[in-house]
């Protein structure tokens, strides 16, 4: 067990757990993002800044995301289209599961890939048919994972970390979205 | 063997009796074929408590206007099966109660009509049976957990035939609302699903809401003057109620203690999941209101805000998620519209959501005709009063087909 090093720090994440069990106002996190128009449909996003354990948090650096749509649609192509930001931000999640819940149970990873595809008929956001809704008709995600485990083993990691998916959680499950003007 | 007859019309509501009307003063001979009797739908598929939402002063038929005493109030679905039934007398229409439309298929002259007591020969039909013919269900029913009763408008009556316990209705136009005031003022805790909707308050500025729909010209709109024609023919019903004086929006219904969430999204492992959208829909609804309101102090010269409605109050945190298996729910009332049944017609008329192609009640097949569905040919031509102008229309439409006019 102690040979196994996916590089994730389960001790701290374990830790943090045990901490926060008597400090559930330390574990209210919230996350930021900055979007700016461009020009037609396309606009930057950045992100640095989130609030938590109990204070202003920083990321190292500034990252900056351009979303545009293809030229099929008409656009630009600057960036991705704002809905496959939904998938970048799944498989992220998911994939960082793998990792954590292999390390947990002792697993080593050799390699971890997956595709993730959403399945989208785009007549809901032209408005072509009112029965069709606007996003995704469903998503489906895929994973190769090379491991020193069995078949039944990597399923398993699989399940769990659909399990403690933020991503996951947010896509499959409804949540509360206030649009305001400021 | 078939008996002929120049014109068939399909169904005795309102809208197959004034086609029938027209067509007597045009003296064309025509039979009105009922699968039930005169007004069946008033008779058979409406709730206990149910009134209609226009005011009796605005119920019209053709050469028929409401002679009762109370030309504000709004009849019962009995008083509107008895007015029905009066018009048909009074215009001695040839309706033959009891039979039911098999099939309906072209020939070389017009149409073959078939039903359970024999076949008809005609060259041309109008079929006036009804946008409502079906509650639509949605999908996701089939996850409804087994011992959670199941009912539609079709089969719900009053509060008092449901099982004790909570009540979730889904849908929030004229329908739900409707049912989930009664439930909830029969003591029973309910739970709203609400998705796109109509706001509207039952009197404005002292006079019903429809009078000014009426009298600013609103509902004259014809069929060809609307930009966005499919979106005005699925537009839900108001929520409105026939109760002098009361309106039954969301405020009204949060106010009686039922609570309202998002628009229900699926069922997955026995849990109801609601959409995180509702503040949008409210919005919408609050901001078209608004829109319409202004519209009628713009006709009426007034100029000041149409004020006195607060905005659609929700919960800070509306529930997204009701577990159906917790017993907090012993009743689904599906609120969530009807359609039309078209399984008799053998015409390739129907489209792929089961709508009639139609042009202005003009069928996509020459010598049929419809009458009666949303926005036929203006906005109130499902309502009693909006069948004359329809009628009257597709009759003459009707009448120069079968002579076609010398053209110099
Ligand atoms: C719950 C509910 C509440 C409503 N409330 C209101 C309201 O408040 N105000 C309002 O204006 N409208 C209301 N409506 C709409 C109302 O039903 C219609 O406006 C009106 O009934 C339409 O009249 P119609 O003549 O077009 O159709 P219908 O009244 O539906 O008449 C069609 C007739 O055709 C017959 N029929 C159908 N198929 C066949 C067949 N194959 N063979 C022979 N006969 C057939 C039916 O039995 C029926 O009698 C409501 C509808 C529902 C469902």
């Amino acid at each position: 067990m102690t040979t196994t090093d996916n590089g994730v720090n389960v001790q701290a994440l374990l830790d943090a757990r045990e901490a926060l069990k008597g400090a559930p106002e330390a574990a209210q996190f919230t996350w930021r993002a900055t979007s700016t128009w461009k020009n037609g449909v396309h606009s930057t996003t950045t992100i640095q800044n989130f609030f938590g354990l109990g204070q202003e948090q920083s990321h190292k650096t500034k990252t900056e995301f351009t979303a545009d749509h293809p030229e099929i649609f008409a656009a630009e192509d600057n960036g991705i289209t704002p809905i496959e930001y939904l998938l970048v931000g799944l498989a992220g999640c998911l994939t960082a599961g793998v990792a954590s819940v292999a390390q947990n149970r002792g697993i080593q990873l050799r390699s971890v890939t997956s595709t993730v595809e959403g399945n989208h008929d785009i007549r809901g956001i032209l408005g072509a048919d009112s029965d069709v809704r606007n996003g995704f008709n469903d998503v489906k995600v895929t994973f190769a994972i090379d491991a020193d485990a069995s078949r039944e083993e990597i399923e398993a990691l699989v399940a769990q970390s659909q399990k403690r998916s933020a991503v996951y959680d947010a896509l499959t499950n409804p949540t509360s979205v206030t649009v305001e003007v400021a | 063997m078939s008996q002929r007859v120049t014109t068939v019309v399909i169904g005795a509501g309102h809208a197959g009796l004034a086609a029938s009307h027209f067509l007597s003063e045009r003296s064309i001979d025509h039979i009105v074929l009922e699968r039930g009797r005169i007004a069946n739908t008033w008779r058979r598929e409406r709730w206990d408590s149910l009134r209609l939402l226009t005011p009796n002063w605005l119920n019209r038929l053709p050469g028929h206007p409401y002679g009762g005493p109370d030309p504000d109030g709004y009849m019962t679905a009995g008083q509107v099966a008895d007015f029905i039934g009066d018009y048909a007398t009074v215009t001695a229409a040839p309706v033959r109660e009891n039979t039911t439309v098999t099939s309906v298929r072209r020939t070389d002259g017009g149409y073959q009509v078939s039903t359970g007591e024999g076949d008809l020969d005609c060259a041309t039909v109008v079929i006036a049976s009804g946008a409502c013919n079906a509650p639509v269900v949605p999908e996701c029913a089939a996850g409804v957990p087994d011992g959670i009763t199941q009912l539609t408008p079709f089969e719900y009556r009053n509060p008092g035939s449901l099982p004790d316990g909570g009540v979730l209705v889904v849908g929030a136009s004229a329908s739900g609302v409707q049912i989930a005031a009664e439930v909830r003022r029969s003591g029973r805790p309910v739970v709203l699903s609400v998705g796109e909707h109509v706001r509207l308050p039952r009197t404005y500025r002292d006079r019903d809401v429809l009078w000014w729909m009426d009298a600013t010209g609103v509902w004259a709109q014809r069929y060809d003057e609307i930009e966005d024609l499919a979106r005005a023919r699925r537009l839900p019903s108001p929520q409105l109620v026939g109760e002098p004086g009361t309106t039954i929006d969301l405020n009204a219904l949060t106010g009686l203690g039922v609570e309202p969430v998002g628009r229900l999204a699926v069922i997955r492992d026995g849990a109801a999941l609601f959409s995180g959208g509702l503040r949008n829909v409210c919005s919408l609804a609050d901001l078209k209101m608004r829109r319409l309101l202004a519209g009628f102090d713009e006709w009426a010269g007034i100029g000041d805000d149409p004020a006195g409605f607060e905005p659609t109050r929700i919960p800070a945190v509306p529930r997204l998620r009701l577990d159906l298996r917790g017993g907090e729910i012993t009743t689904i009332i599906w609120a969530t519209g009807f359609r039309p049944d078209y399984r008799w017609l053998d015409v390739p008329v129907v489209d792929e959501k089961g709508r009639l192609r139609h042009d202005g009640g003009v069928v996509d097949s020459p010598g049929l005709y419809a009458l009666g569905l949303p926005v036929l040919r203006r906005r109130r031509s499902t309502l009693l009063h909006g069948i004359e102008d329809d009628a009257r229309f597709v009759a003459r439409h009707l009448a120069e087909r079968l002579t076609p006019r010398v053209v110099a």
